[in-house]
């Protein structure tokens, strides 16, 4: 069968979803950090998928924006990995639940 | 020389002031300087009036004023000045002369008293300041000086200040004549008010000249009246007179001064003064505050002559004595007998001087013993005392001839005689002519005569410094008789402005022998009842008066002085004590407790601001600043620190805006 926009999207939905339900409920950072990814990737499907099922899909904005999304996951990444290797080397823990300084 | 005396006569009182001053500044120890500077000063001023007498006699009726302004008030001014006419010359010469025989006296009488200084002092003060009172020119200067001399009254009354029943007396008199006096104040007002001059004479313009007196009108009588509490305080009338015998707790030469010679005098003095306010639009020589004189003074004579009939102090009868005689004198003015009036003040001043040195020459032989129930037989002891308290005696009782009060009795009775409304005071004035007689011949023959009792025994003439002003008082008054019979009748007309004829034939008038006929009757009966009195044993000091003997009650009666002590003290001083008692009451309670209510109020205010702030502001503020930190908190406990609740909330947020974005479009 000819996939339709909705499959596209329920799926990107669902991606999106448990990338959060993966931010949400993990105690380790770097799986939060995972968790973002997924909702980094599922936003870029969602771009994907309107790209390819709107009238412009001949000219490659789609995936401009999906590779610009990529790049700047990756960045923010690597900004988050430093801050999670900061982090642990001041208080020892990657537990997130132990980070509460910020508390007030 | 006139105009000079004039002038200057204010020395006259600023002597004696001068040498009280000085005199106070002095040490106890210096009894001499005292005695010394108190004499010299009386003696400068004796020479004064003397000069000041002479000068009034160049011309009849004369008088001399010096005026000057006190101070100005916006445009009125206060002025003030002195007089020199022959009322005023003559009690200058009297009191001047007096005192200087008081004054020796004094020397020998308070020589053992530990406060010799302190009583010269006083005696000049006072001195000073009688002289002053009968030489002002304006009511208002006299009115200083007559409480000048009411409050030496009260300092040489109350002398011996550790005798309570003397602080008493001396209150008494101060406060008994404080209350004639307001009525003289209100008088001094309403005169003030009316003719808006204080002046005496003013060349025309002074209250009491034609001028002034057309300003107050018919309230002359009513000015008149109030004037005359004043004298009626001063000079012990009824019913003022309650002071004066208990003024006998003072030494007895302040007896002699002030009570029998010259402060009492001052208010007979005052309404010779002011005698044309009373005399203002008068018929026939009677007005309405003349006629009241005239009956306050005949009340004051008889009641006054029938308690000393049954005193027992050689003193109080004196008193007595004298206050009968002011009420005689004050009867005399008031029938229009000015001259005669002012001459039995003057004649009155020394045989009553006479009378008191005497009585204190008596007191200091007998060793201050003063009931004459105790003494007797002083003829012989006391010669000297005896002869010069005979002629005292004579005098006061009015045997004419060659005692002077005889002849101004005589002139006084004249006067009464003929006054048109009424006979009454001058058959009362009978009555006390016998009644003066009796008293005074019961007092002679208790004390001089008879035997010796309790006191007499050792009893030993004075010192001769007090026998020679009694001889000098007593030659006085017999000199001084010739100046004042009708034959030649030279002070009356002094003090008239009239020229003194002499007529022998005037000697013989019916009054002479009725006023004869009287003094006989009465010191013949005084004689008769009392001559089994100075006989009496000299074991039993303290014999019945005849008179008690025969009528017990009324003797009881005049002996507790009519009771009127004791109705005042029901009455007047119950009124004033229980206006005390009410007035402490109020400010006890009435007063205490109104400020009370005002304080507790207040007290309630703060109360209510205390608790509006505690409770309502500073609550609120607690409540309010709990409740922002409650919030702050409940705020802020949003801020866990946990990512994954920052994450959770950013997302359910999103998703709600998702909704609302789905439902709007």
């Amino acid at each position: 069968m000819t996939p339709t926009l909705q499959i596209f999207l329920v799926v990107s939905a669902t991606l999106f979803c448990i990338g959060l339900l993966a931010a949400l409920s993990r105690r380790h950072a770097i799986f939060i950090l995972i968790g973002i990814e997924m909702m980094l990737a599922a936003a870029n499907l969602n771009f994907i998928a309107f790209w390819r099922f709107s009238p412009q899909s001949q000219q490659p904005i789609g995936v401009m924006i999906a590779i610009f999304s990529i790049a700047i996951a990756a960045a923010e990444a690597a900004v988050g990995l430093a801050m999670v290797i900061a982090v642990y080397r001041h208080f020892r823990t990657t537990n997130v639940d132990q980070l509460d300084q910020l508390k007030g | 020389m006139n105009s000079w005396i004039t002038t200057n006569l204010w020395l006259l009182p600023a002597i004696p002031l001068a040498a009280s001053l000085v005199i106070l500044s002095l040490s106890n120890a210096r009894r001499k300087s005292a005695a010394a500077l108190a004499v010299i000063g009386q003696v400068v001023a004796l020479a004064l009036s003397i000069f000041a007498f002479r000068s009034t006699l160049q011309t009849l009726g004369f008088r001399s004023v010096h005026n000057f302004t006190w101070f100005t008030f916006g445009e009125n001014a206060l002025r003030i000045g002195w007089v020199l006419d022959p009322l005023a010359s003559v009690m200058l010469a009297m009191i001047a002369l007096v005192g200087l025989c008081i004054f020796v006296f004094s020397i020998g009488y308070m020589a053992e008293d530990k406060n010799f200084t302190r009583f010269f002092a006083y005696l000049s003060f006072f001195s000073g300041a009688m002289l002053g009172l009968v030489i002002a020119n304006s009511l208002l200067l006299l009115f200083v000086f007559w409480e000048l001399v009411g409050l030496a009254s009260y300092l040489l009354i109350g002398f011996w200040i550790e005798r309570p029943s003397a602080a008493a007396a001396a209150k008494k008199a101060f406060i008994t004549t404080r209350i004639g006096d307001m009525g003289f104040f209100a008088g001094i007002l309403w005169l003030y008010g009316r003719s808006g001059t204080l002046l005496f004479y003013d060349h025309g313009n002074g209250c009491l000249e034609s001028a002034g007196l057309a300003l107050l009108g018919a309230s002359a009588t009513c000015v008149a009246l109030l004037i005359f509490c004043g004298a009626v305080g001063k000079s012990g009338q009824f019913p003022l007179h309650v002071w004066l015998p208990d003024a006998m707790e003072g030494p007895t030469p302040v007896s002699a001064l002030i009570h029998a010679a010259t402060m009492v005098a001052a208010g007979v003095f005052l309404v010779a003064r002011v005698y044309p306010l009373f005399s203002f639009s008068a018929i026939n020589g009677v007005t309405p505050s003349l006629t009241v004189v005239v009956w306050i003074g005949i009340t004051t004579a008889l009641m006054a002559a029938l308690i000393a009939l049954a005193q027992a102090d050689i003193k109080r009868t004196l008193a007595y004595s004298t206050v009968s005689q002011l009420g005689l004198m004050m009867v005399s003015l008031g029938v229009g007998g000015v001259a005669a009036g002012m001459m039995h003040l003057v004649a009155h001043g020394f045989f009553k001087a006479l009378l008191f040195l005497g009585a204190g020459s008596v007191i200091h032989g007998c060793h201050h013993e003063q009931d004459i129930r105790k003494m007797g037989g002083l003829r012989r002891l006391m010669p000297v005392t005896f002869l010069t308290y005979a002629i005292g005696m004579m005098a006061l009782t009015g045997v004419p001839f060659f005692f002077s009060g005889g002849w101004t009795k005589e002139e006084i009775l004249h006067a009464t005689a003929h006054w048109p409304p009424s006979q009454v005071p001058y058959f009362l004035l009978l009555a006390g002519v016998v009644l003066t007689a009796l008293y005074m011949t019961r007092q002679i023959i208790y004390v001089f005569f008879g035997n010796r009792r309790a006191a007499s025994q050792h009893a030993h003439e004075s010192p001769r410094v007090m026998t020679t002003p009694l001889i000098v008082l007593a030659m006085c008054t017999i000199v001084f008789s010739v100046v004042l019979t009708p034959a030649w009748p030279w002070l009356h007309g002094y003090l008239m402005g009239e020229t003194p004829i002499f007529n022998m034939a005037r000697l013989i008038q019916p009054t002479l022998f009725v006023s004869l006929l009287l003094v006989s009757v009465g010191i013949a009966l005084g004689i008769w009842v009392y001559r089994k009195a100075g006989a009496q044993d000299r074991h039993r000091p303290a014999e019945t008066d005849p008179l008690e003997y025969a009528q017990p009650e009324l003797f009881r009666f005049l002996e507790n002085k009519m009771w009127i002590d004791e109705l005042y003290d029901r009455t007047v001083i119950a009124f004033a004590a229980f206006c005390a008692r009410l007035s402490d009451w109020m400010d006890r309670y009435f007063w205490e407790g109104l400020v009370r209510a005002v304080a507790g109020l207040g007290q309630l205010f703060a109360v209510f601001t205390t608790n509006v702030d505690e409770r309502g502001i500073n609550a609120g503020v607690d409540e309010t600043t709990s409740g922002t930190r409650g919030l702050g908190r409940l705020i802020s406990s949003a801020h866990s620190g946990q990512i994954q609740t920052y994450l959770g909330v950013i997302a359910i947020g999103m998703l709600a805006l998702l909704l609302l974005y789905a439902w709007l479009a």
